[in-house]
């Protein structure tokens, strides 16, 4: 397929936006990447193909948008059949993936987004405690998953490995940060290992970003934000 | 093997019946276990100990929780009557407005709907907003799934039929026929269909439930 023909509008900061990236690796598709700067304005082409929310990532193939991180992924999956699978075979299994990214989405990020934006020491501390209680199912969601293999798809990444495993750049800013270890060998040994077999991963290595430049990026941010209130 | 297929659900719960009106739609048998939601079995608890939640499918034996997915896993389990799309452009578009209406629909037109007065001007700005994109989405299909019910419509029945009844119990007008001429119609074409209809909370009890909850907020 043409390069032209597949589009990602993306930003090198976003979690969301690693997702659909990471599985366009695993499937070997070539791809345009458009990097928005949102922190400074959002280009006319992400707002146009994603009125609704104008956030990235947006995935245009063959013209067409496709919208919201983990849909892309589906997405990704489906068309591209011929490689790799991304989500699992069985049903059962599929569920299982689907429902812990939709824990992770919905019940564990929020307490991230808590602490990244939170001004006092009390506020910081209580999100810590809730991202660190939010972790701990996912030791034994890894052991349901991965049946005893290396990742939560298998043998190979699959969807919930993407769908965790984005967050891990943001994950290190914030341990460096509060001096803490959110992946732990007392509460989650399995997932402590399995990041270290993720970030390695080939299909994932060089869009992990630094650590250290995250935690500029996020300095930047921050004084953006607060100018702006 | 006889396949066995359970559901815990509530009776006036959404969600709840999103589930039940996908299987009946694919002729799925089913035993249906009502929740006390005040009292929540200690089975419930077993098979959905992350949010405690209805609606709560077993499949022989095996728990699958959270709507969407147990929706997904019933249009992969049980392949009569399609109710997402094929194509998988249209599946991901389908998927999108899926999410979106529990991401902010259904939750901003309850929350307008329960507003306390000062909070409830921009509630229900909020609220229209987001029926207003839904709108637009409908254009001037006959359902959000095209000629036939699909799984957005399912989705979206929450504001179909429950928002109807809350909105005429707490005196709100967020959905109109002259505000949202094509969700109006919507709502009706959706909530007359065969085994809709039959699928649905009664009106009287679902009124009484509301009118309730706004005594009590008095």
């Amino acid at each position: 397929m043409a390069k032209s023909d597949v589009k990602l509008l993306g930003a090198w900061t976003s979690p969301f936006a690693m997702r659909p990236r990471i599985a366009l690796n695993i499937k070997s598709v070539d791809y345009e990447f458009q990097e928005e700067d949102w922190l400074v304005s959002k280009s006319e082409l992400l707002l146009k193909s994603n009125p609704v929310h104008k956030k990235v990532p947006v995935l245009i193939h063959a013209g067409n948008p496709i919208c919201e991180s983990l849909i892309i992924v589906q997405y990704i999956d489906e068309v591209w059949s011929s490689g790799p699978s991304i989500l699992p075979s069985d049903p059962y299994d599929r569920a299982t993936a689907r429902f812990w990214s939709a824990y992770i989405d919905d019940k564990w990020f929020p307490s991230m987004v808590a602490f990244l934006f939170a001004q006092e020491e009390d506020a910081k501390k209580a999100a810590i405690a809730q991202m660190e209680e939010g972790l701990v199912p996912l030791e034994e969601a890894f052991g349901k998953c991965s049946k005893g293999k290396a990742f939560f798809g298998g043998d190979r990444i699959g969807f919930l490995d993407i769908a965790f495993g984005c967050f891990l750049g943001w994950l290190r800013v914030i341990e460096k940060a509060g001096g803490i270890e959110l992946l732990n060998e007392t509460q989650t040994p399995s997932p402590l290992k399995w990041a270290e077999r993720f970030s390695s991963d080939i299909a994932v290595k060089e869009l992990l970003p630094d650590t250290d430049k995250l935690a500029e990026f996020r300095k930047k941010a921050q004084a953006k934000m607060t100018a702006n209130n | 093997m006889a396949e066995e297929v359970k559901l815990f659900g509530m009776w006036g719960s959404p969600f709840s019946r999103r589930i039940e009106i996908a299987l009946k739609l694919k002729g799925v048998s089913y035993e249906y276990i009502e929740e006390d939601l005040q009292n929540k079995s200690p089975l419930l608890l077993k098979y959905n100990p992350v949010h405690k939640k209805v609606p709560v499918l077993l499949h022989n034996g095996k728990p699958i929780a959270e709507s969407i997915v147990i929706l997904e896993y019933i249009e992969e389990t049980w392949k009569t009557n399609p109710i997402w799309p094929a194509d998988p452009y249209e599946r991901a578009i389908a998927r999108f407005w899926a999410k979106f209406f529990d991401d902010k629909c259904g939750l901003a037109a309850w929350n307008a709907c329960w507003a306390e007065e000062k909070e409830k001007e921009k509630a229900m700005e909020e609220a229209s907003e987001c029926l207003k994109t839904l709108e637009g989405e409908l254009k001037d299909k006959k359902f959000f799934g095209g000629d036939k019910v699909g799984m957005v419509d399912i989705v979206a029945i929450f504001i179909a039929f429950w928002l109807r009844v809350l909105q005429e119990v707490v005196g709100a007008d967020l959905l109109t026929p002259e505000k949202f001429p094509a969700l109006f119609k919507w709502s009706e074409e959706l909530v007359g269909c065969p085994i809709i209809k039959e699928n649905l909370p009664p009106r009287d009890r679902l009124i009484i439930l509301f009118r309730a909850r706004l005594e009590s907020s008095k």
